[in-house]
Parts: C-alpha cells; structure tokens; sequence
C-alpha cells in the first residue's frame, strides 16, 4: 500500500510563502509526476512528504494514517537525491546497507536484499567501489539502489535524471519506467522537463508560484490545458498564444478575430463571454499547416526556418510583432523575411479568456 | 653536485642576473638562516660541554680540546698548535700555566719545558659529541616520568578537543537555531582573549573544582578552542546538506548522522586540528607551570624548568633536553605537513 492524501498544506519561512493550500491525493502504485518552473515550491512540497521539513499548516497522510507530525525516518518512505547524496566515505555496499544496519536488520536479509537490488540495477560489479570511483550513471543506479533495498511504501524522487548527459537520461528514464511497473510502488517524481513529466507520469501535477495549477493524466494535460500557464509549459515548441478579441459568443460557438486577418469559429462554451472580449487564441505549433492562401489562413513573414529533415520548425511573425512558431512537415521552406501563408485548423485551437482560464470545450 | 650547482643558480629565462634574481635569492638564502639557522645552533650546542657552551666566539658545531697522555705527567694533557719564536709550528702539550706564560712539552720529547706566550698558540680542536648532555638527564632527571605526564597531557586533551569542538561545530554548521550566529561569534570572539588575562580568574576555578595540583587541571581548561570550533565548522559547511537528509531518510539518528557521516567526512579537518592540538598541548608551558606543583606531576616544559636554577642555569642539559621534546613536533610537521596545508585550504574554499 502506498496511498498519499495532502491535505490544505501551508508551508511558509518567515513572511514568504512557498506553498499555498495544495490539496493532492497519490493513489497506491501511482507514478505522479511533480513539474514546475524552478522555484515553484515542487521539491519542497516533496521534502513535506518526506518528512525533512514541516508544513506550517495542514495534514498529511500515508495509508489512512496522519503523519504530519511523524519523523521522516519512521514514515517508511525512501527518498532520491538530485545529487545522489551517497556517503562519500563508504562502499556502495555500505551505501546500501546503511539504512538497514540503522533498523538493526539480521545480517543475513540485508545481504540478500543488496544482492537482489544489485541484479536488478546491474550494480554487483562495483558494490565495492566507493562512489567517487563511479560515473554519473552508476551513482545514480546505487542512489535507486538504496531506496529499494529499503523497500518502501513509496519513492520519492527529486530530480534525479537532471546531472545526467542528454543521452544517458533518455536510457535512464526508461529504466525507471521499467522499474515503477515492476514495483508497482507509488512513486512521486519531482522534475523541471516536461518532457520527463509526459513520458513518467501516470498523472501530473503542473505547479506554479507554490499553487497547483492542474492535475491530470499527462494526455489531458497536452489537449485540454486549465490555463494559459499549463499550455506554455506542457509540449515543446510552446504552444503559440496570441491576442484575439471575442466578436460573438455564443453557447457553442465562440468567433474570434486576431491579428493578420485571423478570424476563426471555434466551437467553445463561450456563455461567459461577451464580444468585445480579450481573449488568447492558443494552437500548438505541430497543428499548423502549410496552406496556399484563402479563407481561415493568416499571412506570416517567416525569420527563421530550422530544417530538422523530417519537419521544419518555422519562426515567422504575424501583423508586426506577434511570434508564431509553426513546425511543418514538408521541407524546402524559403528563409527570412518571406511571406507564407499557414492556415490554423480551427478544431485544434484553444481558447482563454482575459483571466487565463480556459474556456471548455463544448 | 652539478644539478645542485644549477638548482640554486637557477635564473628567470635563464641568462644574466636579472636583480629579481638576485633579491629572491637573497631572501630564500636570509629566510633559510633566520629559521634554520637557531634550529641548528640548539642541536650542536646541545652536545656542547659546559666549558664550550661559555666559549667565545661561539660555534655551530661542538669540539673538544684534544689531549694526549705524556710521559711523566699523570694527568692527559691539551694539545695546543704553538708558534715557535724562529716562525715555525709544532703541536705541543701544556703542562703547566704561570699567569700569560704556558710552559708547554713536545709529548714526544716530554723533558724539554719550552715557554710560550699564551697569544701564539691556539688549541687543538676535534669534533667531538658530549652525549652525556642527553645521557644524564635519563638517570638523574625524570625524564621519563615527565615524558610520561606530557604524553598523557596530550593525547587526553587532543581526543577531548577532537571530541567535544566537533560536536560544537556540527551543531553551529548543520542546525538552525535562534542566536546560532552569534554563538558563533562569541566562540570566535574568545580567540581575542589571551591566556595571561584570564589566567587568575581560571586558576580560581580550577582551584574551586579541585582539579590543582592534577594532570586533568592541565587538560580540561584547554579541550575547548575557538580555532578548533571555527576551523571544523568551516569545513563542516562544505559537506552538502542532502547527506543528512539521505541519513535521516534512512533512520539514522542525530548522533548517528554526527558519528557516521560527519565525522568521518570532516576527517581532513580533524586531522590539522589534532596536529594543531598536539603541538600546542605539547608545548604548554605556562599553564601546567601555574596549575602543577608536585614535581612528580610535571610535565617535560614545566620539568626542564627546573634546570634554570636561581644561581645557575646547567644550559648543557636544557639544550640537550630541549632537543629532545622538540623530537614529537618535528615529527608531527614532517610526517603530517600534507593534511596541514590541505586541510586549511579545504576549511576555506571549496
């Protein structure tokens, strides 16, 4: 069992605020995916859990049980460092073994559970090593390593992939994936790639400024962002936002008019809205397309083009200063000061209105 | 020897004298006299006898007057290199001596008694060691008890020092807590308090614990030192937070975290702190001089006092014993300089 409940958490240093009321419940089993720009309070939230610091209000609970007050040692979870954090002084069978000598575990079973966590992380060659003598990978595996031979109620992991190379994180995260269904143990992820986040999570939770923004599977995430923020920072190229004024409203069909003659029906539960509205118009830069003129296109001077060999990723600006970023799958797109003209299907677009939030679907 | 010849005539860019030249060597050459240079004089004059101690002008090394056995005289007699009044030289024996007139022998010739003004002979000298300088002492003097309560002394407050300035400087490094900093301050702030201010006031309080007249009066007043606090909370700064928090996720307790992990990882700093603690220990003097009257509790600083008598000062045993209680320190810096001069540029930057 490895259920999680967050309940109304505060956590303030003096006058500063770091987390505002964060409400989450983590199933059991779960992989939840914690990801925010740095300094939005993720990996505080994290060490809350864990136990390494107190929230200043609200409760926490494992399994049903209230923990808030609990010491981290006796919350039976197990926590990756960013940095690894492995005793420098020991062997990476020490390492191992710490956490197990410390609850006078027989020598016997700590043995077997290094050798059984050693197969599984291919780490038996090295147990002897001391970890200066190992690479960023084969810390990172020891550091995996400690939290399992603990076998704990959940993971807790902070960034773990963020000292690898590009190369070694992507191998990596596979393991971790391989390794979260074989455990079928909760495991909460904290992470500042959303890429990470997408390819992890069985949910997300996308943070900002010590609030949740929005929770979700991370499918739901990239199709129906909550708000302007989740749609900038879930999927790379950002999505393109632009500022369109409401011309009609209605309770299926929201007509915006935007920049470069763009003027678009999008169908949307628009009963909030009135025309003359501000609103964002926002369309992901894989759903633009190449068109040759007409009705629903707008007209962009391109600034760049990057050929990427199956797509080109085109930088181009609409009616003077509103960027737009279009990835195309065609090649062979005239660079610099252009004229192109793309065409923004409307069934793909997503609309926000002058808050930030979302306007829902109809 | 060539390499030598070229080691110490080594110039920038290797041709003429440039005057930096010059000066640098000037000042390795004058730096090398001024410290080695009363190191060496100690150690020949400490197998210097009486006699030559008083001898001017002084020597390095130590000589002995050669003498040699001649026929007719009971006692060995000193040689002396003699010039003759017809110009030339010849080593001869003094036999006796009547105010600035010697009446000298040839040893191979002992009946005919030459006289010499004293001005034109000079002794015969050797190179030779008056071991008994250091011999004595282990008979007459207890050097060994002495040795014995030093030892005692230092290895006590070092392991107390290590001990209880590790523990103030994990708490003031790694926990936050109200008026932390300017605990900190205090402790540092003592450095400005010099011994000799306080020296009344803790001889009172040692008196009012009982401790006078004891080995542990020696110990106790001094495990605590603000370098020792500031030098290993310095370093205990450099050893990242997330360690702890590892340690803590892995039910390690407090002291565990102190004993398991921070100690071993301060090891460096610990090391210059004991080599530290050891020379100071070693060479107190003032403080077991006040706290210790019994002189079978002396300490070796406190016992070669007690050469310096208020007559006369047997200099020929305070150098020789001198020589020999410096033996530990120079030992410690040869053998342990390394961790001395990396552990202090660890404490800082890193």
């Amino acid at each position: 069992m490895g259920r999680i409940n967050l309940t109304n958490i505060d956590r303030a240093y003096g006058r500063m605020k770091i987390l505002h009321d964060i409400n989450l419940d983590v199933g059991d089993g779960e992989m939840l995916v914690l990801v925010g720009p740095s300094g939005c309070g993720k990996s505080t939230l994290l060490r809350l859990i864990a136990g390494l610091d107190r929230p200043t209000a609200g409760r926490i609970e494992i399994d049903g049980a209230d923990v808030t007050d609990v010491s981290a040692a006796q919350r039976g979870l197990a926590m990756v460092f960013q940095s690894y954090a492995l005793y420098p002084h020991m062997s990476v069978r020490q390492n191992l073994a710490f956490g197990l000598e410390n609850i006078r575990m027989p020598k016997g079973e700590i043995d077997a559970r290094i050798a059984e966590a050693a197969r599984m992380l291919e780490i038996a060659a090295y147990l002897d090593r001391r970890p200066g003598q190992l690479s960023g990978g084969q810390k990172q595996r020891v550091a995996i390593g400690r939290a399992v031979v603990r076998n704990p109620t959940a993971f807790l992991l902070d960034e773990p992939l963020s000292n690898l190379d590009a190369e070694l994180r992507i191998s990596t995260r596979a393991e971790l994936a391989a390794l979260h269904k074989r455990l079928a143990t909760t495991m909460i992820y904290v992470t500042h790639d959303q890429v990470e986040a997408m390819t992890l999570a069985d949910r997300i939770v996308v943070m900002r400024a010590g609030r949740i923004e929005q929770v979700g599977r991370p499918l739901d995430l990239y199709n129906a962002p909550a708000n302007l923020f989740v749609a900038g920072f879930i999927g790379a190229p950002r999505m393109n936002l632009l500022p369109v004024k409401v011309r009609s409203a209605s309770g299926g069909e929201v007509h915006v008019e935007g920049p470069g003659e763009l003027s678009a029906a999008i169908a949307a539960d628009g009963s909030t809205l009135r025309p003359g509205d501000d609103a964002t118009l926002g369309i992901r830069p894989h759903d633009i397309e190449l068109s040759d003129g007409g009705k629903g296109s707008v007209e962009a001077q391109v600034t760049l083009a990057e050929a990427l060999g199956p797509e080109t990723v085109v930088h181009a600006t609409i009616a003077g200063d509103n960027r737009l970023v279009a990835v195309l799958k065609s090649q062979g797109i005239e660079t610099h000061g252009r004229p192109i003209s793309l065409a923004l299907p409307p069934k793909r677009m997503h609309l926000f209105d002058s808050a930030g939030l979302r306007v829902a679907s109809r | 020897m060539s390499g030598v010849v070229t080691f110490l005539t080594r110039r920038r860019g290797g041709r003429g004298w440039h005057w930096t030249d010059v000066v640098s060597w000037l000042w390795l050459f004058g730096g090398l006299v001024i410290m080695f240079g009363p190191a060496v004089w100690l150690v020949g004059s400490s197998f210097k006898t009486p006699a030559q101690l008083a001898v001017f002008p002084p020597t390095i090394l130590p000589y002995v007057s050669q003498q040699a056995a001649v026929e007719g005289y009971d006692k060995p007699l000193t040689l002396y290199r003699v010039k003759l009044p017809d110009g030339s030289t010849k080593v001869l024996a003094e036999a006796r001596r009547v105010g600035i007139v010697a009446q000298m022998v040839d040893p191979q010739a002992p009946n005919d008694i030459v006289k010499i003004n004293i001005a034109n002979r000079q002794p015969v000298r050797e190179i030779g060691f008056a071991t008994e300088n250091y011999t004595e002492p282990f008979v007459h003097f207890d050097f060994l008890r002495y040795l014995r309560n030093s030892v005692f002394v230092t290895v006590m407050a070092t392991l107390i020092t290590l001990l209880t300035n590790s523990m103030a400087a994990f708490a003031l490094s790694k926990y936050k807590f109200r008026g932390r900093d300017l605990t900190m301050l205090l402790i540092v702030g003592t450095l400005m308090v010099p011994l000799s201010v306080i020296l009344v006031p803790l001889y009172s309080v040692v008196g009012a614990v009982g401790l006078l007249d004891s080995l542990w009066g020696v110990i106790l007043p001094t495990v605590a030192t603000p370098t020792g606090v500031f030098l290993l909370r310095q370093y205990m700064l450099t050893i990242p937070d997330e360690l702890l928090d590892a340690a803590r996720m892995d039910n390690a307790s407090e002291w565990q975290i102190y004993w398991r992990i921070v100690l071993p990882l301060a090891a460096p700093a610990l090391a210059v702190l004991a080599i530290f603690s050891v020379v100071w220990r070693w060479n107190d003097f003032l403080w077991p001089l006040v706290v210790l009257s019994r002189k079978e509790l002396y300490t070796l600083q406190v016992g070669l006092n007690t050469y310096a008598g208020q007559l006369n000062v047997q200099w020929h045993y305070i150098l020789a014993m001198t020589v020999v209680t410096m033996i530990p320190v120079v030992l410690v810096f040869v053998f342990l300089q390394r961790y001395i001069t990396s552990g202090i540029a660890g404490t800082g930057l890193k």
